[in-house]
């Protein structure tokens, strides 16, 4: 079976979802995310779905399956780069994806993991997404 | 009254089958040229829906149509199974309600992504909805 590719970069894994997945890769996907933050000891999880054509209830589910792993075991997980489409379609559909971190796009998802994680960090952050909404 | 322009039938009755229905959706959205929103829309709800004919209908047929109605365009999605069928469609529709392991967000939510929405079932009479996005 295909797998989703997770690469490693110092505490952090990052995953580029660049397929339409059909379900047993999200699952999949999932399962192989919460290893890994296991093994790696990673500290963050960037997750980037700009080539995601769609996310309906289920691939929903899975990212906030994967916040809520990457929360339990001591990370943080953030969805960047959701195309506006989606974003209007997913909302409409009557998701929200409650408890999931968003930013618009890798590097302000980078900064927003840096922040979570209190790393020392000089630049500005003042114009990240507040990480409560 | 609208005049169909083309037909194409798809079987679901494996998980793979959900992507092959959101490729066919997409492909037939471009080709009535639908707006990229509208298109995302009725590609989820077809995913919604093909899921469920796959997991609460025991697979079933997906039959989607280009429809012309004077200068307007449409896309219309049909998903026929003949599983157990829905016992109270009233309730299948609101929102949060889910019989299985899903969100609650199938019925109710493809509804709001779509024109119209058609939807013939009860128990033992298997289940047919149908969607459509005009452009």
């Amino acid at each position: 079976m295909d797998r989703i590719p997770i690469l490693t970069m110092g505490q952090f894994l990052l995953v580029t979802i660049q397929v339409d997945m059909h379900d047993r890769l999200a699952m999949a996907l999932q399962d192989d995310l919460t290893t890994r933050i296991t093994t790696s000891r990673a500290k963050g999880v960037l997750i980037d779905i700009s080539s995601l054509e769609i996310v309906d209830s289920f691939i929903g589910r899975m990212l906030g399956n994967i916040s809520s792993m990457a929360r339990v075991l001591g990370a943080e997980a953030v969805v960047v780069g959701m195309q506006p489409a989606v974003a209007i379609t997913l909302v409409e559909l009557g998701l929200s994806l409650d408890g999931v971190h968003t930013a618009l796009d890798v590097e302000k998802g980078m900064q927003l993991l840096r922040r979570y994680i209190g790393a020392e960090f000089e630049e500005s952050l003042s114009d990240v997404d507040d990480p409560e909404n | 009254m609208s005049t169909i322009l083309k037909t194409e039938k798809l079987d679901v009755s494996e998980e793979q089958h959900i992507v092959a229905v959101r490729q066919a959706v997409r492909r037939l959205a471009l080709e009535i040229k639908l707006s990229l929103v509208d298109q995302t829309k009725i590609v989820t709800a077809a995913s919604e829906l093909a899921r469920n004919l796959l997991i609460y209908g025991g697979g079933g047929e997906v039959i989607l149509r280009t429809l012309s109605a004077g200068i307007r365009h449409g896309l219309k999605v049909e998903f026929i199974d003949e599983g157990p069928g829905i016992e109270d469609l009233e309730l299948a529709l609101r929102d949060g309600f889910t019989s299985g392991g899903g969100m609650g967000l199938g019925l109710g939510g493809a509804k709001r992504l779509v024109n119209e929405f058609e939807i013939d079932s009860a128990p033992g009479r298997g289940t047919r909805i149908g969607i459509t996005r005009w452009k």
